[in-house]
Formats: C-alpha cells, structure tokens, sequence
C-alpha cells in the first residue's frame, strides 16, 4: 500500500490533521464551539469553490473565507441566543455562494465531491507541505498560549476576573481554528470536518478528567480513525470519510457506555 | 501599624437608567475582614467590579496599594452537569505566572497545599460537574486562593448553601484570613454571617450607606435593645 506515493502523501497528511483536530477538538467541545466548526466547514466549501473558480488551489481560497469569517464572528459581540441564529443564516449564504461558484466555475462536478467529502487520491506532495505547515502553526500557538487558552476556554468567568485577555485569544483562537478547518477539509472533505473536530474531543470528555488527559485521548481516537480509516478505504475502495466518520462514533459511543458504566 | 489596602474616595457610578452610590468612601486595610450587605440591585457587585478596574466610576476614585494580586470568586459561574475537569486541574487553571504547559514542582506544592487546606484532598479527582454545591464554593474559594493573593473578594458565595455548609466555607475563610493574613471583601445577605465573621461592614442602600467595626454595630443594637 505504501509503495503508492498518494498513498504515502494520504498517511503523512492524514497523520497531522489527526494531531491538530484532536487537540484543537479539545478547545473547540471546551469553549462549547461545536455549532461554529460547522458553519466554518461551510465557509471552507464555499472558499474552495471561489478559489476554483479563480484558478487558484482550493486550500487557498478555503483559509481566505474562513479566516475573514473567524475574525468577523470574533468580533460580533451580540448575545449568544442571536449569535446561533445569525451563524445559521451565514452558513446558508455561504453554502449557496459555495454552489454558484463551482456552478459558474469551468470544472467539472468531481471537483465539488472532492470538497465537499475529501479524496485521498488528490493530495499532492505539495499540500502535504502546506498542511505540515498549517500544523507547526497551529501547535505553536497551543504551545505559547497554553495556559491563557485553557483558562479561558474551560473557565471563561475566571479567566475574565483573572484579567486575561479573552477577546484577543478568542480571535487568535478563532484563526487556529480556520486553519485547522481548512487543512483537515484536504482529507475527510469541509462536510466532515466536524466529525475529526468535534467526536474525538467529545469522547475524550467522557473518558479523562484533565486537559492533559483529553487532549492525549483525542489525538489518539482522530489518528485511530484516519489510520485505519485509509485502510480501510484502500482495500474497499469505499469513500474514506465514510470509514472515519464510522470509526470515531464507534469510539464516541464506546466512552459515552464507559461513562455511564463508570457512574 | 495598619496597612491600606484599597482606599474608595467619593464614588458615584452612573449607567443611562440609573445612578448607584452616594459619595461613597472607606478603606479597606490589610487583615480586614469587610462585609458589603444590602438589597438586591443596590450596587454591590457593580461596586466590585469598580474595585477590580472593570469599570471606571463616573465619580470620584480608587487607590490601590502598588501591585496588588486579588483573588475573585464571582456571583455567577457556568459550571455544568456536564463539565469534565476534575477539581484539581479546576483549581490549577488559576496557575498564570509559568510559560510551559506543565505544572513546575513549586507550582505542584503549591495547588496540593491549597487543596488539603480547603479539604479537597479527598475529593480533587471528582469531576467539577459531579460535585455538590459546597464542594464547588470551596473549589471556587481554593481556585481564587491558589496564587496568594493579598485579597479575597466573595459575591454571594453562600447564596445557594445549607446552614451546615455556610459556616463551613466561613470558617475556610476566616482560616485563611487569620492564619494568612488574608484580606477578604465578602457581599452577603446573611446578618448572622456579618457578625459571627467580619471585623467591619458597610451597608449600602439605595439612599446612602453606613460603614464602620462590627462590634460598634453590636453595642448600638444592645442600646436600641435595652
Ligand atoms: N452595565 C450596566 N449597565 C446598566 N445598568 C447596570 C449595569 N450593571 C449593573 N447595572 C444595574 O445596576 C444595578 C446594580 O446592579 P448590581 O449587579 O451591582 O446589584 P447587586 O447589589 O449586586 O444585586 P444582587 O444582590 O441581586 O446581586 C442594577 O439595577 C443593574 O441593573
Ligand atoms: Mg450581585
């Protein structure tokens, strides 16, 4: 299997984007931002359908929207009960904007199944690159603001009284986040983003009790699931998302019964 | 010698609908124990928040002794069902001065001593979100006490205790205060709390207010009682 270079670019790609989804995940359950890492999956489609339909890589074009999106909803400080609302009509107009531009765009509709659901077979050396890079970035930051970050986001009343400046990470988190987003679209496609985002980290909450804890279990269901979701998708040749997105609710319902076992 | 705190001089805070306090003025000393009582609305968590520099007061100001920590547990949390963290790293977040991600040994010393004081030993592995009303306040209490601050502000922290549980988390803190030399700054609604703990109060009222020592409180009301 391994003697296939895109085989190879799938493995070492897929293998960041478990690391960076399964520790961001942890943030994203903490700061409850589940609803908000699919609308940015949303965003990301339509930024890879303006980047085609501009010539440009899709990756491109999906960091464009997400990061401008990221720091506008950073920014909106209306009250939560409107934020969701609001973030379901933006969704909505960025999911049609996604499908007007691939529609008036040159490319086939290949192009638009391999956003929307991922395709191992498209990953090139070159965005192997780009998604090494995204993850250094994206590790890095969780590295200096370890501690701000993980103040805010499980104790965001404390972290506020503590003096921490919470909007200036939220919008630096928020950016993370849109990188992450885009770089795991590469793989499972921008409709499944949540699914390595959200479902390990959600497990994790059921099994540790400590950041440390969560984000270890995380990391190792995200690489669990795209691991042996490539596998199973070589020998199958069934869509890989598919395999994932199956895995890491199995692993989801496992801690969840763990949980409820335990109590 | 008494030491000065946090010094309020003629403080009036004013929002579109509403104007709270009436040249306000009192110190706060080191070692005090200070009681804020009044009615629901009158101003006091607006009055700590002034305290704390996250409101500027449309009148008068504060003077605050050169770089002092406080330590705040507020009025409202949101802590679910559902929260995972266990006590102990509940605790340790409060943890703000070391760069790396891991705790250090003297960070480690530190956040084990503060939770045996608080009597959380026992329980540091339970979940925040599994733990009862009391062990959350102490948890709470434990987290705003774990870098040494020189103050301790409480917002209504028994507001949701039993009898037993209030006195409990009292004593916790009058602990610290007489063992620590910890200053505290305690809202309440709880008269028998004020008397039994504190070493000074200050009543506000929508009117005005009145400050001064606890036992002067007692001996003006042994007079009208008499
Ligand atoms: N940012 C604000 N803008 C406008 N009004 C405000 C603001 N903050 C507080 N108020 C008003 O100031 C008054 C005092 O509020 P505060 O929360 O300080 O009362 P409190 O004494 O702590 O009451 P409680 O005992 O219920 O906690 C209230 O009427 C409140 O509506
Ligand atoms: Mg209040």
């Amino acid at each position: 299997m391994f003697s296939f270079e895109f085989m190879q670019n799938a493995y070492i790609a897929g293998t960041f984007i478990a690391i960076i989804c399964g520790i961001i995940g942890v943030y994203v359950v903490g700061r409850n931002m589940s609803y908000l890492s699919h609308m940015l999956s949303e965003i990301g489609f339509s930024g890879a359908s303006f980047g085609i339909f501009m010539g440009w890589p899709a990756l491109n074009g999906m960091l464009l929207f997400t990061i401008i999106s990221s720091v506008l909803i950073g920014r909106m400080s209306v009250k939560s009960s409107r934020r969701e609302s609001a973030i379901s009509a933006i969704s909505s107009l960025f999911l049609g904007l996604g499908i007007l531009f691939l529609a008036i765009s040159d490319k086939n509709v290949s192009y638009a199944t391999n956003i929307l659901f991922g395709s191992v077979i498209g990953i090139s050396r070159g965005e192997v690159w780009q998604v090494l890079i995204l993850t250094v970035v994206a590790l890095l930051f969780i590295l200096v603001m370890y501690r701000p970050l993980k103040f805010d986001s499980f104790d965001h009343v404390g972290a506020e009284v503590k003096g921490i400046h919470t909007n200036f990470i939220s919008v630096l988190f928020l950016i993370v986040l849109a990188l992450s987003v885009s770089t795991a679209a590469q793989i499972v496609g921008s409709l499944l983003i949540f699914v390595l985002l959200t479902l390990p980290a959600s497990a994790a909450k059921f099994v540790s009790r400590t950041v440390s804890g969560m984000i270890l279990f995380s990391i190792v269901a995200a690489l669990i699931g795209v691991w042996l979701g490539l596998y199973l998708g070589y020998l199958t040749n069934w869509p890989v998302s598919f395999f994932i997105a199956v895995i890491e609710c199995i692993i989801y319902f496992l801690a969840l019964g763990w949980q409820a076992i335990r109590n | 010698m008494t030491e000065t705190l946090i010094a309020v001089h003629d403080v009036e805070v004013s929002f579109s609908d509403q104007h709270l306090f009436h040249n306000l003025s009192f110190d706060v000393d080191r070692k005090d124990f200070l009681s804020v009582i009044g009615q629901n609305g009158v101003g006091k968590t607006t009055l700590i928040r002034v305290l704390l520099d996250q409101l500027n007061p449309t009148k008068g100001y504060v003077k605050k002794r050169n770089g002092l920590q406080v330590g705040y547990v507020p009025q409202f949390r949101n802590i679910d069902q559902d929260y995972p963290l266990s006590i102990r790293d509940f605790v340790a977040l409060n943890l703000q001065t070391g760069n790396f991600p891991w705790l250090s040994k003297r960070e480690k010393d530190q956040l084990d001593r503060i939770l045996d004081e608080a009597g959380l030993t026992d329980i540091k592995n339970t979940r925040m979100g599994r733990a009862s009303g009391g062990q959350k306040q102490k948890a709470y209490l434990a987290q705003a006490l774990v870098d040494d601050p020189d103050l301790l502000i409480l917002d209504e922290s028994t507001a949701s205790l039993d009898n037993v549980r209030k006195y409990e988390l009292f004593n916790l803190v009058q602990h610290f205060n007489q063992q620590h030399d910890l200053t505290v700054i305690s809202i309440t609604h709880d008269y028998d709390l004020m008397q039994k703990y504190s070493n000074k109060y200050l009543e506000l009222r929508t009117d005005g207010y009145d400050s001064g020592l606890v036992k002067d409180l007692r001996q003006r009301e042994d007079h009208v009682n008499v």
